[in-house]
């Protein structure tokens, strides 16, 4: 019980990882971006790539697969999606779905359609005992310390930084932040590409747990729009909450009612919509 | 609509205004040249493409599911990212019935329409809730369910297996469904015209009118009294049905039905179609599908991941480039072709 409750904290910290970037550039620009599972994906692959076949070190392999896809979310912003901001909705699915898909087609092509393995460094793998009926999964609890940490940095950075200041008047109105003089467009370049590389992140932290392979973008599309949906944006906590309750859910449903499966989830996500279809974006996030 | 002098009575004023209306939907609802010829393509393709009577078969079927989109997205402007719901309901509906013993495929169609229809309309409550994000991810998440409720009742659909079984009856106890696909073919493409027929009056009747009229301002369509959760109640459940036709059409002319027709690559598809056909064209949709296709089976004989880049390429391409599809790039040749010709005769 306590087990499945852990990997759950942990599942649900590393959804948290994966979906804040959605959460805040969505709260930003509106943007309807169901392709930022293949940032987090293009991280998964990079550290496999540099793992597997060049034979770098564990800890070295995580930089690079924030920087990576930073990077590519950077240029595919400035690029493809800032001539999207004002197009209607369909719009930016239609483009999204299509980066989706060329994503996932290239990882095929390149990476082949199996599933990933990687090897962990010793130190982090096996599990610890701490009493009857609770095992720790030292990967499991490396992942939670580490994306608490982040998380704890990225609250910092949003609550106490001027940076922060500006990225929640933008998230709260972005016309008058405009006004107020604040380079709105810029903002969201730094963001979507710190959110694409923290998705990167995660994508490379959690080859495991998530069974890194093609479909990766469309696997995982319903959990960011969960995340983003029942946490809202412009805050840690919002995100925070909604991963982790995911999370635990997720674990549990497939621990307990296995025969069930992700129904559960998608159940979950309807009922919450309809529960609170607006309310449950932040302000801006819908029209 | 014209201005009905206020203090006229009212069925006075209503007279007034539905006669400028009736004569406009008459006019939109005559037959021209295009239509005809397009229509009598599918006749020369029986006798001139014998061999690729199989291929055009699921061009009719495609074309009839991106039909029952088109509805919905082109008309009343609901995004839906799971539009495949209701194909893959009546695909297993059909492929169920077959199953058990019940081949017959007209009612089959009419079966499988109602019992998506009845989705479509359960759900349309859901859908009607909130913006055009919430509707994208409530239509996602109602096909994911059923697609990993088909997944999980394996003792009722066979779970990624597929179904198992099918046995179609002969068409009206005369035609038997043939190796070659002729039979298929006919029943499909007789099918799609009657089901365009449909829609094609449904788009051009006062109905329809509404219909675009909140796709193009909600609130305005609410002032002057328009019932628009009601319109797109109606809207979607036809689309519902309509899709769950084509879905059970597939499974008729293919025998077969499996956990594809749920998939979310199944939705995204069929979206292509439309939008790659032209939204809003009626047309389109048709026009979408059997481009994909064909598209489809000329490039997947390289590679399969190969043609779902360029699906993605085309995704991306269109977006920039094509707004109004393949119907809106034919739209603006013909008027620049007009318009060429009449300053060169000048």
């Amino acid at each position: 019980m306590l087990t499945v409750l852990f990997d759950g904290v942990a599942y649900g910290a590393l959804l948290f990882l994966l979906a804040i970037g959605l959460s805040i550039t969505l709260g930003i620009m509106n943007f309807v971006n169901l392709a930022h599972g293949a940032f987090a994906m293009l991280g998964g692959y990079v550290a496999v790539v540099m793992l597997n076949r060049w034979g770098v070190p564990f800890p070295y392999c995580l930089p690079v697969a924030f920087i990576v896809p930073g990077l590519a979310g950077m240029v595919l912003e400035r690029g493809l999606y800032s001539r999207l901001y004002d197009a209607s909705p369909l719009d930016q699915v239609l483009f999204t779905i299509g980066i989706v898909f060329a994503s996932i087609a290239m990882a095929s092509y390149f990476m082949g359609a199996q599933h990933q393995i990687i090897q962990l460094p010793q130190i982090l793998q096996g599990q610890f005992h701490v009493f009857a009926g609770f095992d720790v999964g030292v990967y499991r609890l490396f992942l939670l310390v580490f994306c608490g940490v982040i998380t704890l940095l990225l609250h910092l950075v949003l609550m106490r930084t001027r940076f922060g200041s500006r990225l929640r008047a933008a998230v709260d109105n972005g016309r008058i932040a405009r006004g107020l003089g604040i380079n709105v467009n810029r903002l969201f370049v730094i963001t979507f590409g710190v959110g694409s590389g923290l998705a990167g992140l995660a994508g490379a932290l959690g080859i495991e747990i998530l069974d890194l392979d093609p479909v990766f973008p469309v696997k995982f599309l319903v959990y960011f729009l969960i995340v983003v949906a029942v946490g809202g944006s412009g805050t840690v906590g919002g995100p925070l909450a909604a991963a982790l309750i995911l999370g635990i859910f997720d674990v549990a449903g497939k621990y307990y009612v296995s025969q069930i499966g992700a129904f559960v989830i998608y159940a979950v996500m309807v009922v919450m919509l309809i529960w609170r279809p607006q309310g449950l974006f932040g302000r801006k996030a819908t029209r | 609509m014209g201005s009905s002098p206020t203090n006229a009575p009212a069925g006075v004023a209503h007279r007034i205004r539905y006669e400028g209306e009736a004569e406009y939907l008459r006019a939109a609802a005559s037959w021209r040249v295009p239509e005809f010829v397009f229509w009598l393509l599918p006749i020369a393709a029986y006798f001139l493409l014998p061999r690729q009577l199989v291929l055009l078969s699921r061009v009719a079927v495609m074309g009839l599911f991106a039909l029952s989109l088109d509805l919905i997205l082109g008309y009343a402007g609901i995004i839906s990212l799971g539009h495949a719901a209701f194909f893959g309901l009546g695909g297993y509906t059909a492929g169920l019935l077959a199953q058990h013993g019940y081949g017959e495929p007209i009612s089959g169609l009419v079966i499988s329409g109602f019992v998506a229809a009845i989705l479509g309309f359960a759900t349309s409550f859901l859908v009607m809730r909130g913006a055009d994000l919430t509707r994208l991810m409530v239509t996602l998440g109602i096909c994911l369910m059923l697609m990993e409720a088909a997944n999980k009742m394996r003792w009722l659909t066979g779970g990624a297996d597929g179904l198992q079984g099918i046995a179609v009856s002969p068409i009206l106890g005369i035609w038997t469904f043939d190796l070659f696909g002729r039979t298929a073919y006919v029943y499909s493409m007789i099918v799609l015209f009657l089901v365009f027929l449909l829609v094609r009056r449904i788009i051009r009747s006062p109905y329809g009118l509404a219909l675009r009229g909140i796709k193009e301002n909600e609130r305005r369509m609410h002032a002057i009294g328009t019932p628009v959760a009601r319109r797109l109640v109606v809207a979607y459940t036809i689309a519902a049905a309509l899709a769950g036709i084509s879905g059970a059409l597939l499974t008729e002319t293919t025998q077969f039905v499996s956990l594809d027709v749920l998939s979310f690559d199944k939705s995204a598809e069929v979206m292509l179609m439309v939008v790659l056909g032209g939204a809003g064209t009626l047309y389109g949709g048709i026009i979408g599908a059997l481009f994909l296709i064909v598209a489809q089976y000329l490039l997947s004989g390289i590679s399969p991941q190969y043609w779902q880049f360029w699906v993605g390429i085309a995704f991306i391409a269109l977006v920039f480039l094509a707004r109004g599809g393949l119907v809106g790039l034919a739209k603006e040749g013909v008027t620049w072709l007009g318009r060429r010709g009449r300053s060169t005769s000048s």
